[in-house]
């Protein structure tokens, strides 16, 4: 029968080694051949655009690569579904933006700022998702 | 209760429940949101409310868990805590950085990156309270009589927990890695040191709760935390699958994650086999009626429900959607609610006195509680089938969706109701049980 000591000896070698294992892949799957982030074409204006996502809590009520809050849109591919002037014009809006009668708090944001999400969203389009962009957005894929 | 100072417990407790009731009214703010009645959105619109109630979930279990170890490990232990009076500080800078940073997110006062929306000046003191937190147990630690494998378990789950807390604080100008290293912290926590927190106590509580060989019970603890990181740790992945990350995740997290629920099994079936073994019957009925549900229900909650969702091919669909927080809901309640609940049933009477094992009021409070949350789970589930189905297969708009699971979200306020009724009986209980005294000194736990 296992003995005190053989246990703990499972708990630390297991979780040393998986540790290990997982800091190799992490070092791996950012690696230059490895990387399908879409790294590269990160602009000044993607940087802000982000800062503006997280200043705001975008994701309190969106979700952007699956991630956030399942009260508002995904917004992986949102240019593809809905174009630019669309986006825009949410952004931009005094009033709260309430299609279907859920509401949006109306961030008006200045033009400046609406291009850099705009950006922001952009960058996001071009990332290898393992293919769950074709699922978040069915009519991006259709086109 | 052994020791005085494990008195500082209470107030942690008390705090914890504090915090536990405003999170429900957050709940249930974001409960009518859903389902077409969001009268409040000028003044708490949804991305504050669901940033209050996640935030508030964590700040509560953690004062919870630091409650537990401030009662726990001077038992353990065998001696006083090294300070009483920075216990208390520690527990007053922590309720005044939650606090701020609760009210901070009705001003837009954030970071937004779900789960971690603390503003990088607050992660600061953050820090610096958790310190100090863990030098208060670490110096009671060393400094004890004996240094047991439970006060161990325990008290390196609270260190790697402070530990795995500053990869979220690394700045990313891309998504992605944001992404990447925010699971770092959470998925880390959640599903590997929080368990090792969580197994503490619940190999704690089964040592003075059914009399069984604690040599025994804390064999058992290295092998349940042990089959944890052997899954959860490469179980990451399973957050990794769709974020813009390597392929290999795919294989790693679906492999690794789909044996998280070994570690969850075990903790059940450890739980409800050293109930049968133990020849002592303890009075505190209500402190095993926690302890067990626990082990049992973070099983469905936190292993079942997870797999249900966590392979690669199902996860393509529902990554994204309400069943995630259909999972999350019983989870966080069965593994980490519960453990804290019965952590707090057991030390009350201890540190009070009283000793009202036997209540009604208590017993209603488990079920109500127990009954209520399966049933939100539930109502969540079907609500994000409904959502997956419809909008990732009938490429229905999100919001034409988002009105036909309107009414799962009125089966959940009545759920969430019966719930909330279950923790008001449980806080009453709580008040009940008066303040900790010194005289509950005399009172050797049995």
């Amino acid at each position: 029968m296992l003995s005190k000591k053989q246990a703990r000896a499972f708990f630390l070698g297991g979780t040393v080694v998986t540790f290990l294992i997982f800091i190799g892949l992490t070092i791996y799957s950012f690696s230059k051949a490895q990387d399908q982030s879409n790294n590269e074409n990160i602009t000044e204006a993607v940087v802000r655009g982000k800062h503006l996502w997280e200043d705001n809590n975008c994701m309190g009520c969106h979700t952007i690569l699956g991630e956030g809050a399942y009260y508002a849109p995904e917004l992986t591919k949102v240019i593809d579904r809905r174009g630019e002037g669309y986006i825009k014009a949410v952004l931009t809006t005094p009033v709260d933006w309430a299609p279907n009668g859920r509401k949006m708090v109306a961030y008006g944001f200045s033009a400046e700022e609406a291009s850099d999400l705009i950006a922001f969203f952009d960058w996001i389009d071009d990332i290898d998702l393992n293919g769950f962009d074709t699922v978040v957005s069915p009519l991006a894929k259709d086109n | 209760m052994k020791y005085k100072s494990q008195k500082v417990a209470y107030w942690f407790f008390a705090l914890s429940m504090l915090l536990f009731g405003l999170q429900i009214v957050y709940g249930f703010i974001m409960g009518f949101a859903h389902a077409g009645f969001d009268n409040l959105h000028s003044i708490i619109p949804f991305n504050t409310a669901r940033a209050v109630h996640t935030n508030l979930l964590v700040v509560w279990l953690l004062s919870g868990f630091m409650g537990a170890a401030y009662y726990i490990i001077p038992e353990e232990a065998q001696r006083e805590l090294v300070s009483v009076k920075l216990a208390y500080v520690q527990l007053i800078s922590l309720a005044v950085v939650g606090v701020t940073a609760i009210v901070g997110y009705h001003f837009n006062y954030w970071e937004g990156r779900k789960f971690l929306e603390i503003p990088r000046p607050l992660d600061y003191l953050v820090v610096v309270n958790v310190l100090l937190f863990l030098g208060l147990i670490l110096a009671t630690l060393f400094k004890g009589k004996r240094r047991t494998t439970t006060a161990l378990v325990l008290s390196m789950g609270l260190l790697f927990a402070a530990l795995l807390y500053l990869p979220g604080m690394l700045p990313f100008d891309s998504q992605v890695k944001d992404s990447f290293f925010r699971w770092w912290v959470v998925h880390l926590w959640v599903e590997g040191v929080w368990e090792l927190i969580m197994g503490g106590i619940l190999s704690f509580l089964l040592i003075k709760l059914t009399g069984v060989d604690r040599e025994v019970i804390e064999k058992w603890l290295y092998v349940i935390v042990g089959l944890t990181f052997l899954s959860g740790v490469l179980g990451t992945g399973h957050h990794y699958y769709y974020i813009g990350v390597n392929k290999i995740w795919l294989i790693v997290g679906g492999i690794f994650s789909a044996l998280e629920p070994l570690a969850f099994l075990a903790m059940a079936l450890f739980a409800v086999n050293m109930y049968r073994k133990g020849e002592k019957r303890h009075p505190n009925k209500l402190a095993l009626y926690w302890t067990l549900g626990a082990a049992i229900v973070s099983f469905i909650g936190a292993g079942l429900l997870g797999f249900a969702h966590t392979l690669p091919q199902t996860n393509l669909y529902t990554h994204g959607t309400l069943v995630t927080a259909m999972h999350g809901h019983l989870a966080f309640w069965g593994a980490y609610a519960m453990i804290v609940l019965a952590i707090i049933s057991y030390s009350l009477p201890n540190m009070t006195g009283r000793k009202l094992y036997e209540s009604t009021r208590g017993r209603m409070a488990f079920w109500m509680s127990n009954i209520g949350m399966i049933g939100m789970t539930v109502a969540f589930g079907v609500a994000g089938v409904v959502q997956v189905y419809l909008e990732r297969k009938l490429k229905m708009e999100f919001m034409e969706v988002q009105k036909q699971t309107e009414i799962h979200f009125v089966v959940l306020i009545i759920c969430a109701t019966l719930f909330l009724t279950g923790i008001i009986l449980y806080m009453t209980d709580f008040y009940k049980h008066g303040k900790p005294n010194d005289e509950a000194l005399e009172v050797q736990p049995i």
